[in-house]
């Protein structure tokens, strides 16, 4: 599938599109957890696919990881955001298996969270910092531009550091708080993985739309770069130049990343 | 039963986009006196039988492991509270 195409290919033969369903990047499997109330998932695994993955389903209360090879925490609204967004999904028993597989340096498992799955590791731990409501306190969905300021991530390495990117943003607890020290050690370390472009959308300090840990396996964004993966049904633009009705792709490069840092 | 409160406030460095919300709210119905509005939570924790300080203790882990998180908030009170009245 090439990124210029601007035919509507519609919901079908994914195999047909993608061409590389026998490619080496098949053998990484990748699984997206689904909790109660996530969204976002089925986009995941498709978004995988796309990008020549194998996406694997996992069950946030299940205890076993089914030895994938990365892990993505979707978006959504798990148990309502009740208590605070990705507050009680954090203790779901798979969790502590991803804790504990993600902790432990640059061949510790590599984990992405979009959205609630940012703010579940947030909750975790995983990463610093939290997401708070939008200063504005309203809903927001738009195509959101990105500059990409951490290209050497297990999620970044197929942008160049300072491309910038267009992909969905679409939420109410959007804006990333965290004290001062914690926000210069991000900048510091470089961990500061994607930033807004063109206004602050939510408030979040310094701009930020996304962070790493700091072996960079796991990676957390707000904006969701699952739904600009497939011409047809991403953003009406991109950042790499013109595109047709919803022909924006500048996702996909997030999940062939982790595919082609997996297969060395 | 008895009950355990644990308030929740959001730290005083974080902007408190709802209690801002509600700060702009009050003198549309009139109420002008009000400086600022801060919003928190309180949760009531119910006890099956006497409170023992073995309780509290794991009302005070639920309150900062559970209940609260200390990146944007603060616990400001656990306390066991008196039994309302019927």
């Amino acid at each position: 599938m090439t990124s210029t195409s601007i035919e509507t290919p519609l919901i079908g033969d994914l195999q047909s599109m993608t061409g590389n369903d026998d490619g080496p990047l098949a053998a990484v499997r990748v699984g997206v957890v689904t909790f109660p109330g996530s969204l976002d998932d089925r986009d995941a695994m498709r978004a995988i696919r796309l990008a020549g993955g194998s996406a694997v389903e996992l069950w946030h209360g299940d205890h076993d990881l089914q030895e994938v090879d990365a892990v993505i925490i979707p978006g959504g609204f798990s148990y309502g955001d009740y208590l605070r967004a990705g507050a009680i999904s954090r203790f779901a028993p798979l969790m502590e298996q991803i804790t504990q597989a993600a902790t432990g340096g640059a061949d510790a498992l590599p984990v992405l969270g979009i959205c609630n799955g940012f703010q579940i590791l947030t909750e975790a731990h995983l990463l610093p910092g939290s997401m708070i409501k939008n200063e504005h306190l309203h809903f927001l969905c738009r195509d959101q531009r990105l500059r990409v300021e951490n290209a050497d991530t297990h999620w970044t390495g197929e942008y160049w550091a300072g491309e910038e990117v267009v992909i969905p943003l679409k939420n109410q607890d959007g804006q990333f708080v965290a004290d001062n020290r914690t926000l210069d050690e991000l900048e510091g370390e470089g961990r500061v993985v994607f930033r807004y472009v063109g206004g602050n959308p939510n408030g979040s300090r310094r701009n930020i739309a996304g962070i790493s840990n700091t072996a960079g396996n796991v990676v957390g964004l707000m904006p969701h770069p699952e739904h600009a993966v497939e011409a047809g049904f991403g953003p009406d633009s991109s950042a790499r130049g013109e595109v047709g009705l919803r022909g924006g792709t500048d996702g996909l490069g997030i999940f062939t990343s982790v595919l082609r840092k997996l297969v060395g | 039963m008895p009950r355990i409160v644990v308030d929740v406030m959001p730290k005083p460095e974080i902007l408190d986009p709802q209690g801002k919300a509600i700060a702009g709210a009050l003198p549309r119905i009139g109420l002008t006196g009000f400086a600022a509005v801060r919003q928190g939570k309180r949760f009531e924790l119910t006890v099956d039988g006497e409170i023992t300080e073995q309780i509290l203790e794991q009302a005070r882990h639920a309150a900062t492991t559970l209940l609260s998180n200390p990146v944007i908030e603060d616990v400001t009170r656990v306390e066991v509270i008196e039994e309302d009245a019927p």
